[in-house]
């Protein structure tokens, strides 16, 4: 088991590697650069050629690529064009909001969906069923900005019930630690500013979990039917068990194999993909940073971001491996 | 009377715009405590659908329906409500399935799938109910049990699953066991060993045997009595030797005929029976195997051929059985009970001769020989 993580950590060294030497190209490939960002259309050739200069964007791109990878082995992500600030602070920052909603999201999702995707197969072709299988289709056709959008008007703004943007309320002076507001605030014991902080989650870790919610319920309920039918479950009827034994023992386990399975993946999703939510709620996380820095091109910040992505993706699959093996004996790593 | 009494039992799956499936057509048969019995024919014939439904253990679906009666022991198993099946089931009455790798469930140890029934039925828990299970383990003729009750299926041989399946059928000593094609997803050397456990199990204990299969060596083998079935009917009864010695039904007959033979020339043709049993006639338009029958005559169509109640209490339901030796045509019937009535309406006056295993119309014999 020790032995399988440590390798799967491992192949992410040079996985980073290729991705990095590929976005590198990439992103220098398309039209226009920082210059352009900040000097507008009316810069001079000579302005733009100085600029580019002193971000060392003139050299050939094989040894901008070498400091690249030089700073990063020190985990250094270079200094943001845009902000002047150092990327990693910028993410230190900016990345445990994100994570804090996109953990939010998927708890919702998880915590409904599962549930829901199992009465819905218990109950196949009666209302529950039906209610849940459509609710599930318009939970992915419905835009997750227009979902946040109603969200906030309703119950943040003429409802009140939650509050419609940020993070957290200033006015708590809540101090920071992490920068994951609900942990700080169980860490220094600041209950209110860690309440209110889990407070400002609700609204939008509703609206991010639509998606992956009604993926889960519809997974969930096509791999119960499938069990159901399975021999062993026969076998289980047949020695006479309680129908909480046969249902909990052997149909809800041997069922989360593909559930976990999407569940990993839509994690990766979430992370990457909660900038409208954010914009929305006006929530500091990653994502509406990384939408500006594309506009800049703002070359560090996209990097980091894309790399650290790609760590988490891995991570949440390694994880999503290991899983498998407490769920099935017959995918025990080695 | 007998321990299992299965009276006209139907099992219908309506379909809406199609027409209704009759799986099973007023199947009656029964099982005597200690008896072998065996539920023969083709893929597709009921058998398996029969038994599932005994055990109530037919899918739940819109559309489906059981009809007749199946007594256990002066309880009518199609009454009883959920509750009171998953009492029964396991415990008095358990059942062995044919594919031994996926009948057990992959992702649990062997050992809990074996302490689960002992926990249900014998409230036997944490070390004895261990205990017990490695002695079950151990009784199956699996070796070093204790090791055995912490793996997976997916590490057992296909022997062996099906010797832990058996385990667990009989960890609560049921009265009746119920073997749907327990050897035929295994090997043959396999197969030999597992029907020599059932059989020393069967023995043993006093449990009675139900044996649900289409290969004729495993009821030549095991069976007491014989019930063949074709299209969802029970088409012939007969003790194990007369019915492989001279079998009346067409089917039965065309059964028999079909077992490869190692005295047949080379390259001579096996005889199987034509066509296959979808392709047939409902049974209210006459015999369903008329289609496919060398012995097909007029009578064959039109209306369903009646039981026929035989010498030494055999039963057929054919209206031009094969011959037997010592009989002249028709001259073994005992009595004829008209296709809609029930088995257990007919007066036991009616049959002058010999008893017939027919339920309702009195014991079988017991000593084979007689024929």
């Amino acid at each position: 088991m020790f032995r399988f993580i440590v390798r799967r950590l491992l192949q992410l060294i040079p996985t980073l590697f290729g991705l990095s030497l590929l976005l590198f190209i990439w992103l220098r490939r398309l039209p226009g650069g920082p210059e352009t960002a900040i000097l507008g259309e009316r810069g001079t050739p000579e302005m733009r050629a100085q600029i580019r200069r002193s971000m060392g964007l003139d050299e050939p791109i094989l040894v901008q690529y070498g400091r690249f990878v030089r700073r990063l082995i020190r985990l250094d992500l270079g200094t943001s064009t845009s902000t002047k600030r150092s990327v990693v602070t910028e993410f230190l920052e900016r990345f445990p909001g994100t994570v804090e909603l996109s953990i939010t999201a998927m708890v919702i999702a998880v915590g409904i969906g599962i549930p829901l995707g199992y009465l819905a197969a218990r109950r196949r072709g009666r209302l529950l069923d039906h209610l849940s299988v459509g609710g599930s289709l318009i939970g992915i056709c419905i835009p997750v900005f227009f979902l946040a959008f109603v969200l906030k008007a309703i119950f943040a703004e003429n409802l009140g019930w939650f509050p419609s943007s940020g993070r957290q309320d200033p006015t708590l002076g809540a101090t920071r630690i992490t920068n994951f507001f609900v942990l700080d605030g169980l860490m220094t014991r600041e209950w209110d500013a860690a309440a209110d902080a889990l407070w400002h989650l609700v609204l939008p870790g509703i609206a991010l979990a639509s998606i992956p919610l009604a993926i889960i319920v519809r997974i969930t309920r096509a791999s119960v039917l499938e069990v159901l039918n399975e021999d062993f479950v026969r076998t289980a009827e047949a020695k006479g068990l309680t129908e909480r034994t046969v249902r909990g023992r052997h149909v809800l386990r041997n069922s989360m194999l593909p559930v976990v399975t999407s569940i990993g993946l839509q994690t990766g999703l979430l992370l990457s993909g909660a900038v409208l939510t954010e914009t929305v709620f006006a929530f500091s996380g990653i994502g509406a940073f990384v939408a500006e820095a594309i506009g800049q091109r703002d070359y560090p910040v996209l990097m980091g971001f894309i790399l650290i992505i790609a760590v988490v993706y891995v991570l949440v699959n390694l994880l999503v491996d290991l899983s498998y093996s407490f769920i099935d004996p017959r995918v025990r790593v080695r | 009377m007998a321990l299992l009494e299965v009276e006209d039992l139907s099992v219908t799956f309506a379909r809406r715009g199609q027409r209704t499936v009759h799986a099973v057509d007023g199947v009656s048969f029964s099982v005597d405590a200690g008896e072998v019995v065996g539920l023969v024919g083709e893929s597709g014939c009921g058998k398996s659908v029969t038994s599932l439904a005994i055990m109530g253990l037919l899918p739940k679906q819109p559309g489906l329906a059981v009809g007749g009666k199946a007594v256990f022991d002066g309880t009518d198993l199609l009454q009883l409500d959920d509750r009171s099946r998953r009492d029964i089931r396991g415990r008095d009455i358990a059942m062995i399935f044919q594919d031994p790798l996926s009948s057990l469930n992959p992702v649990i140890p062997i050992g809990l799938q074996v302490t689960e029934v002992l926990t249900r039925h014998r409230g036997m828990k944490g070390a004895a109910a261990e205990k017990e299970a490695a002695e079950l383990l151990d009784r199956v003729g699996i070796p070093d049990p204790r090791r055995r009750l912490k793996e997976y299926p997916h590490q057992l041989s296909g022997g062996m699953r099906q010797r832990a399946l058996i385990a667990m059928a009989v960890a609560c000593q049921p009265r009746l066991l119920i073997a749907d094609e327990p050897t035929t997803a295994l090997d043959v050397t396999i197969q030999a060993q597992i029907l020599e456990l059932l059989k020393g199990l069967v023995r043993d204990s006093d449990t009675a045997l139900l044996m649900i299969t289409h290969d004729l060596g495993v009821v030549a083998g095991m069976c007491d009595t014989v019930n063949v079935l074709y299209a969802g009917r029970v088409v012939e009864t007969a003790r194990r030797r007369p019915l492989f010695r001279e079998p009346r039904h067409p089917y039965t007959v065309g059964l028999l005929g079909s077992v490869p033979r190692l005295d047949a020339g080379r390259g001579e043709r096996l005889n199987a029976i034509p066509g296959s049993v979808r392709d047939v006639l409902p049974w209210p338009d006459g015999c369903a195997f008329a289609p496919r029958c060398e012995r097909r005559v007029d009578a064959c169509v039109g209306e369903p051929p009646a039981l026929v109640l035989a010498h030494h209490g055999r039963s057929y339901r054919c209206v031009n059985p094969a011959p037997v030796a010592g009989y002249a045509p028709g001259d073994d019937v005992r009595a004829v009970v008209p296709t809609q009535a029930q088995p257990g309406s007919v007066p036991a006056q009616a049959v002058p001769d010999d008893p017939p295993t027919v339920p309702g119309l009195g014991p079988a014999p017991r000593e084979e020989e007689s024929a």
